[in-house]
């Protein structure tokens, strides 16, 4: 049988799961980018040649290096949130403040993170 | 006032069918993840990281600590970091990511792909998936 959803496409997108949701959605998206980022690193480094450097070149490239970081960077710091939440069931009471913390360490790292990125990348 | 939590604690849940493995082994892979991180990122600055990489340049070493992640620094020499401890930090590194990140594939398509039969060959991908890339990774990091 196949899938079938009970919600259109538009009522999906004006669900007001909010913080918690976005979240949900980021950490799918950064696993997601990272698996495929990975995957093709991995094989391009693997298979070497033209084809090769020209996909290594690519994420050495500081704009694709400013998305990789943010699917790295959330998914890790969200994921830490995830697994500290889920082992101590109690302070999932608590996770819309967890989520609040989440984004302040997020955004203070990747923030940093980017800086250098752009940084670098003008010659700085 | 916070509503009391309903979640049962760990021991009651039990970890007795393979959803349930796997789902601890998503955290805990998390966490191991995490050690060797941040051991890789100790490592990086005892090495010298901090008068020779940037902040980015020393986040890659640390998620793989692969010594072709800091070729492109101003290292004066990567000797140290091409050592057999960081290659088989890298190691385990790799093979816990790609458990825990194929993993985490199977259960998004799982989501999406809702027939017996097709959950069937998502597992057998994910079986293929896991060896070919444990099996490039340890390749590139002992070759390397």
């Amino acid at each position: 049988m196949g899938l079938k959803r009970d919600v259109s496409l538009m009522t999906a997108l004006r669900y007001k799961g909010q913080g918690p949701f976005l979240t949900y959605i980021l950490h799918r998206i950064g696993g997601l980018g990272m698996a495929v980022f990975i995957s093709i690193h991995l094989l391009a480094s693997f298979l070497g040649g033209s084809g090769g450097r020209f996909v290594n070149n690519i994420y050495q490239n500081w704009a694709f290096q400013i998305f990789i970081f943010f699917c790295v960077l959330f998914h890790a710091i969200n994921g830490l949130r995830i697994t500290i939440l889920d082992l101590f069931p109690k302070l999932i009471e608590y996770h819309r403040q967890a989520i609040t913390i989440e984004w302040a360490a997020f955004l203070a790292i990747y923030g940093f993170a980017v800086f250098n990125i752009i940084r670098t990348a003008l010659g700085g | 006032m916070a509503a009391k939590s309903r979640n049962l604690s760990i021991a009651k849940r039990g970890l007795m069918s393979f959803e349930t493995i796997m789902w601890a082994f998503t955290r805990l892979s998390a966490l191991g993840m995490y050690v060797l991180i941040i051991f890789g990122l100790i490592g990086a600055l005892i090495m010298g990281a901090r008068r020779n990489m940037n902040f980015a340049d020393v986040m890659r070493w640390a998620f793989m600590p692969n010594v072709t992640h800091v070729e492109n620094t101003n290292l004066p020499d990567t000797t140290p970091w091409a050592s057999p401890l960081w290659k088989l930090t890298a190691s385990a590194l790799l093979v816990i990511a790609v458990g825990h990140g194929v993993h985490g594939l199977v259960v998004i398509a799982d989501d999406y792909i809702v027939t017996a039969r097709g959950r069937q060959i998502v597992r057998i991908l994910s079986g293929v998936m896991i060896l070919s890339m444990i099996g490039i990774g340890l390749y590139l990091i002992w070759t390397s």
